[in-house]
């Protein structure tokens, strides 16, 4: 079903925040509202995307591909991103990193074999007196988890594993 | 000053302030009202001009004078800049979690100032759930007639629109803010045109960093000269320092502008992790150059004129302290990451340099540097340093050049235990 089918009020309230003839500035809200389906953006969606904004398929998938947020591919369910910048890591981010990834089974960056979660090392979330800290984006959104151990990341894990879908519910912006 | 202004102003009690009926129950919007009411825009922005009170998203530009560049067209637009990402920096967060209706207050009065009819606030995406929450409170606006047509009988108009970035840390520049809002790519423009005359769509825009708007109501209601009293001459009024990395008590600190870093660190966060030693300060996260922990430095005020009279900058004051154990060419390697990731791409010495950069710097820290590495990381920085767009490029040398030219010893020792004939290195 098309994002215009499943969110035609969505859609119009999105548009109605920026001047009539600028409705290119509703390129990021139009893909975030996309990313919530499949947790990326899709061939299809950039192409009705770029439909409702009067822009290129190409335009979209540019700014899909420029921000960190975005996704041009599927990856786990739930992206844990773990801060290891500056002053994250002088609070032993590495190490909780390391550890994350070691009891997960997989390397930075990878996705656990049954696609619930990919582990991610990102830039400072401005959180950096709460080290270690990570944030998990899934189709629900965004969601911050500070002063953690790898027993609460454990924790979590189960928890999120063992909610209705594996996913959660969805969340209109 | 025993009172917070901006993290929990009006809230000595125990009210939570980011409710709605508590912060109007405690004066809040008065200020607004009275601009609204009893002010003309060029009344607001004198006043503002008067206060002293600069931009604390790290320029400290005069926010007044901001105000009053901009060209006589119209539509105008206002924009707040809340796309916090500077490494170490987390108080415009803290503002809109706890304090979120005195940065709004202080958005209106600057869209009334600018006798602009929209507003914008730019939050960082991975502010998704802050974001959906302001969304509510602009619409709780709305239902008080705060917001809409009509605004106290005037015929003053306004709406806020909240609009989520995507992870982009350039984005915090305000012409790369304005085409990301736009829907282009979040890259810097070329300046002039200053936002001022041509900012979101090529119209006159204001953009102001978060925790300035959070001062406006302030000096509305208390008056320019009741601001220019907390603090020092040039660097007046409250200022939320942000302190992280190997502090004891690291967090948000709200403080007059000009206590030292001593005072800061060693009296108020209770000193470093462990009652290690200090070594370094970070004093604008990873954009200034890093200074050694010296007494001179300690004894330095932090203020916009103090801290470059010692070689680095206040910025947005988010200051990382390294204890003694750290060694600086890691520290840089984790900065230059950093920057490597967050470069837009559009000017070659920043986007190839931090490249460059990184990789020198990682080969350094895994013992596989060549003697030469050192020499080689100066002169790469040196090829960015004043070549690009903007400050960016700049930013991104800051912690590498500083920490050669301060702590050499722990670039090079990494090549002396790994080489043989690291001597050349050092010479």
């Amino acid at each position: 079903m098309s994002l215009r089918e499943r969110y035609p009020a969505e859609i119009e309230a999105i548009l109605a925040r920026y001047p009539a003839g600028e409705k290119r500035s509703a390129v990021m809200p139009l893909i975030f509202m996309a990313q919530r389906e499949q947790g990326f953006v899709a061939g299809e969606a950039i192409d009705e995307i770029a439909q409702l904004l009067d822009i290129s398929s190409t335009q979209v998938a540019s700014i899909v591909g420029y921000y960190t947020l975005f996704y041009a591919n599927a990856g786990g369910m739930h992206r844990i991103q773990i801060c290891t910048d500056l002053p994250c890591a002088l609070r032993g981010a590495d190490e909780f990193a390391e550890q994350v990834c070691e009891n997960m089974g997989v390397k930075m960056g990878e996705t656990t074999a049954d696609g619930h979660f990919t582990v991610e090392a990102v830039m400072c979330l401005a959180a950096c007196d709460k080290a270690p800290m990570f944030q998990v984006q899934s189709r629900n959104g965004l969601r911050y988890y500070e002063r953690q151990s790898a027993d609460d990341v454990n924790e979590l894990v189960k928890e999120l594993c063992a909610s209705r879908d594996g996913r959660g519910e969805t969340v209109s912006e | 000053m025993s009172e917070f202004l901006l993290l929990r102003h009006r809230n000595q009690g125990e009210e939570d302030i980011a409710d709605l009926d508590a912060y109007i129950r405690l004066g809040g919007f008065q200020a607004f009202k009275k601009v609204v009411t009893e002010m003309s825009s060029k009344q607001v922005i004198d006043l503002v001009k008067n206060s002293g009170l600069r931009g604390r998203g790290g320029a400290g530009f005069p926010t007044g004078m901001k105000w009053s560049f901009l060209a006589d067209r119209f539509p105008r637009y206002v924009v707040a800049n809340s796309d916090e990402s500077e490494p170490g920096t987390f108080k415009d967060r803290e503002i809109l979690e706890r304090n979120p209706f005195q940065f709004l207050e202080g958005l209106m009065i600057c869209a009334y100032a600018a006798q602009a009819n929209v507003a914008y606030n730019y939050c960082r995406g991975e502010f998704w759930m802050l974001a959906q929450e302001l969304h509510g409170k602009v619409a709780q606006l709305h239902e008080r007639g705060l917001l809409g047509e009509g605004i106290f009988g005037s015929d003053f108009a306004l709406q806020i629109h909240h609009h989520l970035g995507a992870g982009a840390y350039i984005c915090g520049e305000e012409s790369a803010l304005l085409e990301s809002i736009e829907g282009k790519l979040g890259q810097p423009r070329m300046k002039p045109p200053f936002p001022a005359d041509r900012g979101l769509y090529q119209q006159p825009t204001v953009v102001n960093n978060t925790e300035t708007l959070a001062n406006v109501p302030l000096i509305i209601e208390r008056g320019a000269d009741w601001y220019r009293s907390i603090g020092v001459a040039k660097s007046c009024g409250p200022k939320i320092m942000c302190l992280s990395g190997h502090a004891k008590n690291p967090g948000n600190y709200e403080v007059p502008l000009g206590i030292t870093f001593r005072e800061l660190i060693f009296g108020l966060a209770g000193g470093i992790r462990a009652d290690r030693g200090l070594k370094a300060i970070l004093p604008s996260g990873a954009s200034a150059p890093i200074l050694p922990a010296t007494d001179a430095v300690l004894d330095t005020p932090l203020t916009y004129e103090d801290v470059p009279r010692v070689g680095s900058q206040l910025g947005s004051a988010s200051i990382i302290l390294l204890d003694e154990t750290v060694d600086v060419s890691w520290a840089a390697l984790k900065t230059t990451r950093f920057f490597k990731h967050e470069s837009c791409g559009k000017c070659t010495p920043c986007r190839e340099g931090t490249y460059w950069m990184d990789r020198l710097l990682e080969r350094i820290n895994n013992g596989r540097g060549d003697p030469a590495d050192a020499n080689l990381l100066g002169e790469v920085a040196k090829q960015i340093s004043g070549k690009c767009l903007c400050p960016l490029g700049d930013f991104s040398v800051s912690a590498v050049v500083s920490g050669l030219e301060l702590f050499r010893d722990d670039f090079v020792q990494h090549v002396r235990s790994g080489n043989q004939t690291a001597e050349k290195l050092t010479g």
